[in-house]
């Protein structure tokens, strides 16, 4: 009975939303303030059907109803708890039931907290959002419905995947779909703001929160992704440049830019109508990468049991919304305000240039992925385009991102000399040198290939010491007494402390890539019990091999004694694992992690000669790449904490409302 | 034991590294940019696949009989074909792959530079006149006197 519920309360969504996309919007062209009240009722009404329907489902999950089709080929009940909940969203239908929940999170989240908006506005984004809503909701039930029957009900279930029983893959989808269906955020917005025909700082600072959320849950959620990777799939490496890796990075690109042009709309007025198509532009590459893991025109490891049908109506909506929003905004574009006009040298020139570099990056991302699938289609043979083109390609438009970028915050607004910009970047510039050539001095005795190397470093060092010394110039620190500095430390909104973070973390990141492209070792080779190998300095001694049973699978654990020099060793324990259910093993890497470098062992099966193949890997400042990604997430949650976001501008938005 | 059922452990064996260490390690860097034909987008060197282990076998038997890294490259690209390349080659059919990002890059930059031209034609104020600067100071102090510099 309860699914029957869940499927007839999805309907009223559906309805809810149908409502929302229409007289919201209707309202707002006859500025009927009755008519556009009801679009924040009608949005957090689909979002309480939606979660009423999502809590359904989960609960057929947790219960182990298995007359519901998505539980009975997904779930089991010798499952860990955890396990029966992420299931929920370990498939296609449960996890589309996720993606508009978030959806609708979204819409309610303006709703309910979007007070400061003119009420045409509001009416109008939730308007657009309706229709995204209604779009997926649609889908759902017309393709994907989670509450399908099975009759007779089998006594058990599937099962999960082995390898997607694991905690970092319970949280990794919600906070992806966070990031990329936050984006529709800046969709609503940026359509709305055509239709209302007016672009101002008022709007970017009112599309600015939404954009940040987006983009910060987009950062932990491809960080999470990378390190599930990492320590599952079993030898360590952390990003393969898949089709569908691809797909969450697109928009996180483009989301970046968008980020950056928010700020040149809102202090100086400018730079309008690109912000607009770029607000388009991301939430088309999420549908994009939703289109690509569903459609089946791709097969990888993360994509779910493929149906043609599921990929026309996707592109459907693709087409439909893109094509909408891209003729809005050719009628439109010319009554946008043109902007304020700014120097070559400025401030908002340099964030043109990260926006060109950004959207050239993601163009290539884009271009690689979708390149073999062109190719195979018009010329009907196979190619493939793999990390080395990336390298090839991505990492020297990488370099010019990162060089460019140091500068961008110590120019001024409007106008600047080019002579005085070099002159506030020459320590920090001085300091990358140094390293470039101690590090050319310590690796080129080793071979040639190390100049890349040593390239990665001095921009690592270039990153953060370039933002340091734009939190020194801003808060005059050497330039006066040091209680100024301190006072002025104190004064500086997060906003600009959020900024230092993101930035200082690429450098992280890029330094934790260098090392772990050109320092990391490995040692393979059979083992027998008493066994010795050594790696980078460590012994990996193997004790002993023990089997056991876990929640719901088989093990097998070996031990191995870690020394290093006449020191006391630590315990290393990598496991193979049996599911029964599903019939599969999986490899649980044993893994010590410190900031210096990680230690990594696998080991396969037993060979006739009782010995074991071992993989051990030593991975130098690993951890460091998704440090370095979670400090830039937490920038965005620092700019995101900044209160000149929520207080936004009061008089005006009370002037829109008496206006509505 | 069931737990010995299936799945093989992951990519190179020791079984297949070669004694020499030299050989072994170009056979590494080459199997990295060689692609498992069953898998999406994974190297031989990562895939666990059967064939991917045939193909590593292959490659380091090239490389022992005395292949140069480009001819036992092309050994297998002869037999697979270029899908089997990680990396494209350089083609007519791929120029677009190849030349398309600094396509890109050319044609945004070019739009920034028209959008700079129609942006910035507004000359920069002149500078203000001591008479200008005068009546300025003037004003401001009588308008907004709590902001007068303290001296």
């Amino acid at each position: 009975m309860l699914p029957e519920i869940g499927h007839y309360v999805l309907i009223i969504a559906l309805m809810l939303a149908a409502l929302q996309s229409t007289v919201p919007l209707f309202g707002a062209y006859r500025r009927d303030p009755t008519l556009m009240a009801m679009a924040p009722h009608l949005a957090v009404g689909q979002l309480f059907a939606i979660a009423f329907a999502f809590a359904i489902l989960t609960n057929a999950f947790v219960v182990s109803d298995f007359s519901v089709l998505a539980v009975a080929a997904n779930s089991h009940t010798d499952k860990p708890l955890l396990y029966k909940i992420s299931g929920v969203w370990g498939n296609h239908e449960g996890s589309m039931l996720l993606w508009v929940l978030i959806l609708a999170i979204y819409g309610g989240a303006v709703a309910l907290f979007g007070n400061n908006l003119p009420w045409t506005l509001k009416s109008r984004v939730l308007a657009v959002h309706g229709m995204i809503g209604f779009a997926f909701l649609l889908f759902i039930i017309l393709t994907s419905n989670p509450f399908g029957r099975l009759y007779p009900a089998p006594l058990n279930g599937n099962g999960l995947n082995p390898i997607l029983q694991d905690p970092g893959l319970a949280i990794h989808p919600p906070m992806l779909y966070m990031g990329y269906v936050g984006f529709s955020m800046a969709f609503s917005f940026s359509v709305a703001a055509l239709m209302e025909g007016k672009v101002d700082p008022a709007w970017a600072r009112w599309v600015r929160p939404w954009v940040l959320m987006a983009w910060i849950c987009l950062t932990a959620g491809i960080t999470l992704g990378s390190f599930w990777a990492y320590y599952t799939l079993g030898w360590g490496g952390w990003w393969f440049w898949d089709p569908v890796e691809n797909a969450s990075f697109m928009p996180w690109l483009s989301g970046t830019a968008l980020l950056h042009s928010a700020i040149v709309v809102e202090r100086r007025n400018a730079l309008q109508s690109w912000t607009i198509l770029l607000g388009i532009l991301t939430f088309t590459l999420s549908l994009i990468g939703t289109f690509l893991v569903r459609s089946g025109v791709l097969t990888s490891v993360h994509s779910f049991a493929n149906d043609p049908a599921r990929g026309v109506f996707i592109l459907a909506i693709l087409v439909i919304a893109t094509g909408g929003a891209l003729a809005l905004y050719a009628i439109r574009e010319r009554e946008l305000t043109q902007g304020s006009p700014f120097g070559l040298v400025s401030r908002e020139a340099g964030l043109i240039v990260n926006n060109i570099l950004l959207v050239v990056l993601a163009g290539v991302v884009f271009l690689g992925t979708f390149y073999p699938l062109l190719y195979d289609l018009v010329l009907g043979d196979k190619i493939s385009v793999g990390p080395p083109f990336y390298n090839i390609v991505f990492v020297p438009i990488m370099m010019l991102l990162m060089t460019v970028l140091v500068f961008g915050p110590m120019l001024k607004w409007k106008r600047d000399d080019l002579r005085a910009v070099f002159s506030r970047g020459r320590i920090a510039a001085a300091c990358a040198g140094l390293v470039l050539l101690v590090s050319l001095a310590v690796l080129l005795g080793s071979g040639w290939h190390y100049i890349g190397t040593a390239l990665g470093f001095a921009f690592a060092a270039w990153l953060v010491l370039g933002t340091l010394f734009v939190i020194a110039r801003r808060i005059r620190l050497g330039d006066g007494p040091l209680d100024t500095s301190l006072r002025l430390a104190a004064s500086t909104p997060p906003s600009f402390y959020g900024f230092a973070l993101a930035h200082a973390g690429l450098g992280i990141t890029v330094a934790g890539i260098t090392a772990m492209s050109s320092f990391a070792g490995e040692n393979i080779r059979l083992m027998s019990i008493g066994d010795v190998a050594e790696l980078a300095g460590f012994t990996f001694q193997l004790k002993e091999v023990g089997q056991g049973k876990g929640a719901n699978f088989d093990y097998e654990r070996a031990i191995f004694v870690i020394g290093r020099g006449s020191g006391t060793g630590f315990v290393m324990e990598p496991e193979r694992r049996f599911y029964p259910v599903r019939q599969q093993t999986t490899t649980q890497a044993a893994i010590t992690m410190n900031p210096a470098r990680n230690l990594y062992i696998t080991f396969g099966e037993k060979n006739g000669a009782n010995q074991w193949a071992v993989r051990i890997f030593y991975h130098p400042l690993v951890g460091w790449i998704w440090g370095g990604a979670m400090l830039m997430a937490l920038g965005g949650v620092l700019s995101l904490a900044d209160r000149r976001l929520r207080i936004g501008m009061p008089q005006r938005a009370r002037a829109g409302a008496m206006v509505a | 034991m069931i737990l010995s059922s299936i799945i093989p452990a992951h990519a190179v064996q020791p079984d297949e590294i070669l004694a020499n260490a030299a050989l072994e390690s170009r056979a590494r860097v080459l199997s990295q940019n060689l692609r498992c034909l069953v898998c999406q987008n994974q190297s031989i060197d990562d895939s666990d696949a059967p064939l991917a282990r045939d193909l590593r076998l292959l490659l380091r038997e090239r490389l022992t009989s005395g292949d140069t890294d480009a001819a036992a490259t092309d050994y297998i690209v002869a037999r697979y074909g270029n899908f089997v390349l990680l990396k494209p080659p350089f083609l007519l059919s791929t120029v677009l792959l190849w030349l398309g990002p600094v396509l890109l890059l050319l044609l945004a930059g070019g739009g920034f530079v028209r959008y700079l031209r129609q942006h910035s034609d507004a000359p920069a104020p002149a500078d203000l006149t001591a008479e200008d600067e005068a009546r300025l100071t003037q004003l401001l102090d009588t308008r907004f006197p709590e902001n007068r510099p303290r001296s």
